[in-house]
């Protein structure tokens, strides 16, 4: 399996002017600690509507075709709008790059098991959906050897990772809440994408 | 059977779609809508954004909106209800400027309402404190121009309200 910092930090460094959407336990969004990304400017974290990043990476990735979105999903967040991969699909823009992090439990709820963790076929479900290529890997040595022909494939792209579980069971209005807001990071990214800067 | 004079016909709401620079509608079809879905993929200024689920539509318009783009989401009063995460994390909480057409399944023109869809969509976009529109005839449209300046004014979701099944 691999950590869910490394993941995050191989991914941004092959990102560029990418933007990066992370979701609950990919970078740290559910946990309130440090982004590990290099370019927050560029990063839309969404702590909120849970389910909804792709949907949330779709919209920016039909909008800014010359750029790349990544979308930083989990495994329990996508199962509450499995749909959503059959929307992207379905729209099929090319520069659209779905990360998984597969890592089997409600990490940002104390760990709770995931329904049906131990049978899901993401891959299968993946290529059932539409996606014009899928990817899995389930250590960094891997990962960090294929990650630049994901990265080169057209979109819409899945990539499915096996993450170690990083379990956070502090309630939800006691934890330390990351300083910059989901709507902070609203109120910035069209700066960093040049809208409505002619 | 009653008959009314004064029908909505689906080019009055695309032509304030594009009078409003909309670029994107993203959408679920409803009973009410069959033929606004023709006359919207042989649109070449609006692109459809067809979903499985009404939640993922604001994300999919926030995504649009943060991207430079100027959707709206056309979606039954049913979706609504199924919406209420995304309406709160990702047109509330984010100060999403959104139009919402919301088909009014059940609408009676405040005559009896067997149907709850009808019955409980009005109190629910209130208690969210979103304001919303009623159209229901071609002179009704225009209330889509309000609706999106006091969405750009207020840097809120507003609602509009297809009250009618819309005309051929």
């Amino acid at each position: 399996m691999i950590n869910n910092t490394d993941a995050v930090k191989l991914i941004d460094s092959k990102r560029t002017d990418s933007v990066i959407v992370p979701t609950m336990n990919a970078n740290n969004v559910g946990f309130g600690l440090p982004s590990v990304t290099s370019n927050q400017d560029l990063d839309l974290p969404l702590s909120g509507a849970m389910g909804k990043a792709s949907n949330l990476g779709l919209g920016i990735a039909l909008a800014q075709p010359d750029r790349k979105v990544m979308v930083l999903d989990g495994d329990g967040s996508l199962l509450m709008n499995l749909g959503a991969m059959v929307t992207s699909a379905n729209k099929a823009p090319t520069n659209f790059y779905h990360f998984l992090f597969n890592n089997k439990v409600y990490a940002v709820t104390g760990g709770q098991p995931i329904p049906g963790s131990e049978c899901q076929d993401w891959e299968g479900m993946a290529k059932a959906a539409g996606y014009a290529a899928v990817f899995s890997y389930d250590n960094l040595e891997d990962f960090t050897t294929g990650i630049d022909e994901a990265l080169a494939a057209t979109g819409p792209v899945f990539i499915h990772l096996s993450i170690e579980p990083q379990i956070e069971n502090t309630p939800v209005q006691f934890r330390q809440r990351s300083p910059r807001t989901v709507k902070m990071a609203f109120d910035e990214v069209p700066a960093a994408l040049g809208v409505g800067s002619d | 059977m009653t008959t009314y004079d004064s029908v909505l016909h689906p080019p009055a709401i695309i032509a304030e779609l594009k009078k409003n620079n909309i670029t994107h509608v993203v959408w679920l079809p409803d009973s009410e809508t069959n033929f606004m879905y023709q006359l919207l993929n042989d649109e070449d200024s609006l692109d459809l954004v067809p979903v499985c689920r009404e939640g993922e539509t604001m994300a999919i318009a926030a995504g649009l909106w943060v991207g430079g783009k100027k959707p709206v989401v056309l979606i039954q009063n049913t979706g609504i209800f199924e919406s209420g995460d995304s309406i709160r994390g990702l047109g509330l909480d984010i100060n999403q400027p959104l139009v919402m057409l919301i088909g009014y399944r059940g609408w009676t023109r405040r005559g009896p309402t067997p149907d709850s869809a009808a019955r409980y969509i009005e109190p629910i976009l209130h208690t969210w404190g979103i304001n919303c529109y009623l159209i229901e005839t071609d002179d009704d449209a225009d209330r889509i121009s309000i609706a999106c300046e006091e969405a750009e004014r207020t840097q809120k979701p507003v609602g509009v309200l297809v009250g009618t099944e819309f005309g051929v």
